[in-house]
């Protein structure tokens, strides 16, 4: 048995927990959440929406089938730390190239395993998200104490910016007439997948374009991607935004996406106390009255209230655990969006009509 | 769609006498049931010929009838009540059987009663083989290429053209009772005969056999309103070949990617939506190909199956309790967790320990009988453990199995080399788990051993971890025994006793004292259907090391 190095896990209340020492030896910070997904851990750690945080994985083994190429969101990991109860290094999957400890080892995951994982998202539960500390290499509690003081909050943090594409590229047939600008403020690739397997020409533009650097591609329609940090940060990604809708083109926005649309009709974002993350969360469309079974990754919520009070706002889904808002339509224009992830990679494919609805509105 | 108030009267079927292949689970489910409906201010009335279960405890039921479970019995009740439904998926084959005979004697529509939570053309479906495939090939999903027979000169034939191995599969069986495995052409003529009078319709299948696939359980709910959920995906450890019923199984899914499993669920609704129009529990059994991943659907059964018991359990989602509400009408967004008692029905639960279960048997007790396992169902029940981890919760299941056996440590029994234990976890037999564990001790490789068994190499490398676990701690004694070892080998799964035979010239309260004095005591864990994101109100506990 190989003796494994101790690592320690700090949360900014000053909880500690003692594991062992996973992945990358050495120091890593970030915002505490928990992902209750059972499946799909290393879509997971790519998604771009996780930058900034370090997630709890609840399901107690990880990594049993290993990393492999496709299974991806992104090209590198996102995720800042993962902590476990059991992270196995010895897998068994005929199509993977290697094991989540090689891959997290490569991308620089600091990680720790053997924690009480069960008791540490029931502290989160109760106490809320809030910044934490892993370390291999730092011992002292106290010195990792000041080092976690130096982590600014996640609250007004603009992290878009910081994972979108610096070049605009594209994905798809380029003959199609039906063209889509995203606008990557973290997008998930399976989004685009999602848009290009249904015959759609992507053009992903970086988070600070401008309406007529996307006009120059002519599109049929805009979407309005996915992306860590605080939405109410963003002011430059509401005006675009603003502007977009002038154009009465189709507009199709997913989670931060869904709260960039919700400020552009001044409604205003708030922060949740800790947020949704995993694959069962259940959400009723409440056009059709049908129930479906969605991947969610977020940590901030539209106000209720405002939505309700709002003339030009219709909702289309509602959260059944918590009746929060899940998704919105604009009446006078042909933009609609959801908080949870139609991509779902990882995920239940319960919700991809959406993006059947979403090409169907530019044919 | 909320309620149907024009049910007032149910009639539950019961399952009958206890058998190898159909145990107490639908005892579970028919309670449930009882207590569902009666709690919606529904008369239930009972039918079960086995007084001696708890649905027939006279406090479960408005009235419970102990009868035989025959059409006779069934019309004597529908004329002393007034019945406005029967509910006949809570009893298993047996029920479903009586239900669809009174069916097609017109009795059901004779007194005016309903069946809920049933499609009687969707067993049909389900239960016969070569209609069962039909349907697979419309909705374009993959089965194991297969022939209904019904003479054994039919039966070589199509043997011929599918080639071996093959399974031969009766038609309408209890637990696979009747069925076989064919490997050679000299084995053909006996599975043929035995298949074909085991089956009440003198009919089998000869079915390509997949033998050495994964295999998966899926446990669903659907509503009236079409909404689909998973409530729990099962893992076979043993590969296809063996009974799920004498497979050790394990939840959720360990080996599975997501996008593994995310198909596996397409599929699984779908096929469970393409059968008839009943609102209920189903299980879907699918085999995947190791190698490439290719699935093929082995079987559904629209009912709350034996599998539905131990989904509930292992998950703390009351299958049977639900599917009774969706069978009178409500649909699962208007009904709430029962454990969380804010959140919604409508959801996949999320699991943040390991089930694991060990079928048991008792050859014992049934001398000369082929303790080979296969087709058919040969435990007489079973044990589930829940731990932080599989080798926790396996070595929690060995321990409650009451058959000596300390963990997967089983003393005195495997005096059998390396290649012989090789050769002997061939056959799958009711004591490979521990043999697989002697050859590990003994050093053979987990490549060896996968060959071998086909057991999916994840698990081998956990039973590896104990062998490696317990060589550590024979060598030391209680007093040189390390704090961080005996910690380990308790999150393992270890027991008290089994450490201080592995340690030897010591006590299990020895054992016990030195960890109380280290501070290595249990802690206790909710089962609360959502991995711990929500708080619960009615959860129940299980105990491990943290």
């Amino acid at each position: 048995m190989n003796k494994q190095a101790t690592a320690i896990l700090l949360l900014a209340d000053g909880t500690t927990y003692y594991g062992k020492a996973f992945g990358k030896t050495g120091t890593t910070t970030g915002e505490i959440c928990f992902n209750t997904g059972m499946t799909g851990y290393q879509e997971v750690f790519t998604d771009p929406s996780y930058y900034g945080q370090i997630v709890i994985m609840n399901n107690v083994h990880v990594g049993n089938y290993g990393v492999k190429e496709s299974d991806v969101e992104s090209a590198t990991v996102k995720i800042q730390g993962l902590i476990g109860r059991n992270l196995e290094e010895l897998y068994s999957r005929k199509q993977a190239k290697g094991s989540l400890d090689e891959y997290l080892k490569q991308n620089n995951i600091v990680s720790i395993e053997d924690v009480d994982t069960r008791a540490l998202v029931a502290h989160v539960r109760t106490k809320g998200a809030m910044n934490c500390i892993i370390s291999s290499e730092i011992l002292e509690v106290e010195q990792l104490k000041q080092e976690l003081a130096k982590v600014p909050s996640m609250d007004g943090l603009e992290l878009a910016s910081r994972v979108s594409t610096q070049e605009a590229y594209e994905q798809g047939d380029k003959s199609s007439p039906i063209k889509i600008a995203v606008i990557d403020y973290g997008v998930k690739q399976n989004i685009l997948t999602c848009m290009t397997s249904r015959g759609a020409h992507v053009k992903v533009f970086p988070a600070t374009a401008t309406l007529s650097d996307m006009k120059s591609f002519n599109p049929n329609g805009y979407f309005i991607s996915n992306g860590p940090g605080d939405p109410a940060a963003m002011d430059y990604a509401v005006d675009t935004l603003k502007e977009i809708l002038q154009e009465d083109k189709p507009v199709f926005g997913i989670c931060l996406g869904h709260q960039l649309l919700a400020l552009a009709n001044d409604i205003p974002t708030y922060k949740m106390h800790h947020g949704h993350r995993g694959l069962n969360h259940p959400v009723k469309n409440i056009i059709t009255g049908l129930c479906e079974i969605t991947t969610q990754n977020h940590g901030f919520g539209v106000d209720p209230e405002a939505v309700k009070s709002n003339s030009n706002i219709e909702i289309t889904h509602i959260n059944l655990n918590d009746d929060s808002i899940e998704g919105i339509r604009m009446k006078d224009k042909p933009a609609f969006s959801v908080q949870y992830h139609p991509e779902s990679f990882p995920g239940p494919h319960d919700s991809r009509y959406l993006f059947d609805d979403f090409i169907g509105m530019m044919k | 769609m909320p309620r149907d108030n024009s049910i007032k009267s149910v009639l539950i079927i019961g399952s009958g006498p206890i058998v190898i292949g159909q145990a107490c689970e639908f005892d579970y489910s028919g309670s449930q049931a009882a207590r569902s409906l009666r709690e919606e201010g529904i008369k239930v009335i009972l039918i079960n010929s086995n007084p001696a279960t708890i649905m027939t405890d006279p406090m479960m039921a408005d009235r419970v009838y102990l009868l035989p479970l025959n059409v006779d019995s069934i019309e004597k009740i529908l004329t002393e009540n007034q019945i406005d439904a029967v509910l006949p998926t809570m009893g298993g084959q047996t029920a479903l059987n009586l239900c669809k005979e009174a069916d097609e004697l017109g009795i059901w529509e004779k007194y005016n009663c309903r069946l809920i939570g049933v499609d009687v053309a969707a067993i049909d479906t389900a239960e016969d083989r070569e209609k069962f495939r039909q349907l697979m090939v419309k909705i374009g999903m993959a089965v194991a290429p297969s022939r209904v027979a019904n003479s054994v000169l039919e039966g070589k034939e199509f043997a011929q053209q599918i080639g071996f191995p093959l399974v031969i599969r009766p038609s309408f069986t209890l637990g696979g009772s009747g069925g076989g495995f064919v490997h050679s052409k000299d084995e053909l003529d006996e599975a043929l005969n035995r298949g074909l009078t085991a089956s009440p319709m003198h009919e089998v299948l000869v079915e390509k056999a997949v033998l050495g696939w994964k295999e998966y359980e899926l446990e669903l709910l659907r509503d009236q309103a079409d909404n689909v959920v998973i409530i729990c995906t099962v893992e076979n450890v043993d590969p296809m070949g063996i009974h799920t019923g004498d497979s050790i199984t394990v939840a959720p899914a360990m080996t599975l990617s997501d996008t593994a499993f995310q198909e596996m669920r397409n599929k699984a609704i779908l096929m469970m939506r393409s059968l008839g129009n009943f609102s209920g529990g189903c299980n879907v059994q699918f085999a995947q190909n190791p190698e490439t991943e290719e699935l093929i659907a082995v079987e559904i059964n629209p009912r709350v199956s034996r599998s539905s018991a131990l989904a509930s359990k292992a998950t703390g989602y009351p299958i049977a309790k639900v599917a009774s509400k969706l069978a009178i009408g409500y649909n699962l967004d208007e009904l709430k967790n029962q454990i969380t008692q804010t959140t919604s029905a409508y959801f996949e639960p999320a699991l943040d320990y390991v089930i694991v279960k060990v079928p048991r048997w008792n050859f014992d007790k049934f001398k000369g009988g082929n303790d080979t396992l296969g087709l058919q169902m040969k435990s007489v029940g079973e044990v589930m453990a829940i731990g932080r981890s599989f080798t926790e919760a396996l070595q929690k299941a060995c321990q409650s199995l009451e058959n000596d056996a300390l963990g997967l440590g089983y003393y005195g029994k495997s005096l059998m080399r390396s290649s012989e234990l090789i050769e002997y976890i061939k056959t799958p037999k009711w004591d490979r788990i521990f043999r697989i564990k002697d050859a590990l001790m003994q050093g053979v490789t987990v490549k060896t051993i996968a060959q071998a068994t086909g057991i999916d190499r994840w698990f081998l490398f956990q039973i590896q971890k104990i062998c490696d676990l317990e060589k550590q701690l024979s060598k030391y004694t209680i007093e040189t025994l390390p704090e961080e070892l005996l910690k380990e080998a308790k999150k393992n799964g270890f027991g008290d006793e089994q450490i201080s035979r592995i340690m030897r010239n010591c006590t299990e309260e020895q054992v016990y004292e030195k960890r109380k004095a280290l501070g290595i005591t249990r802690v206790y864990k909710m089962v609360d259907t959502c991995s711990a994101e929500f708080e619960a109100k009615t959860p129940y506990f299980y105990s491990t090391f943290e």
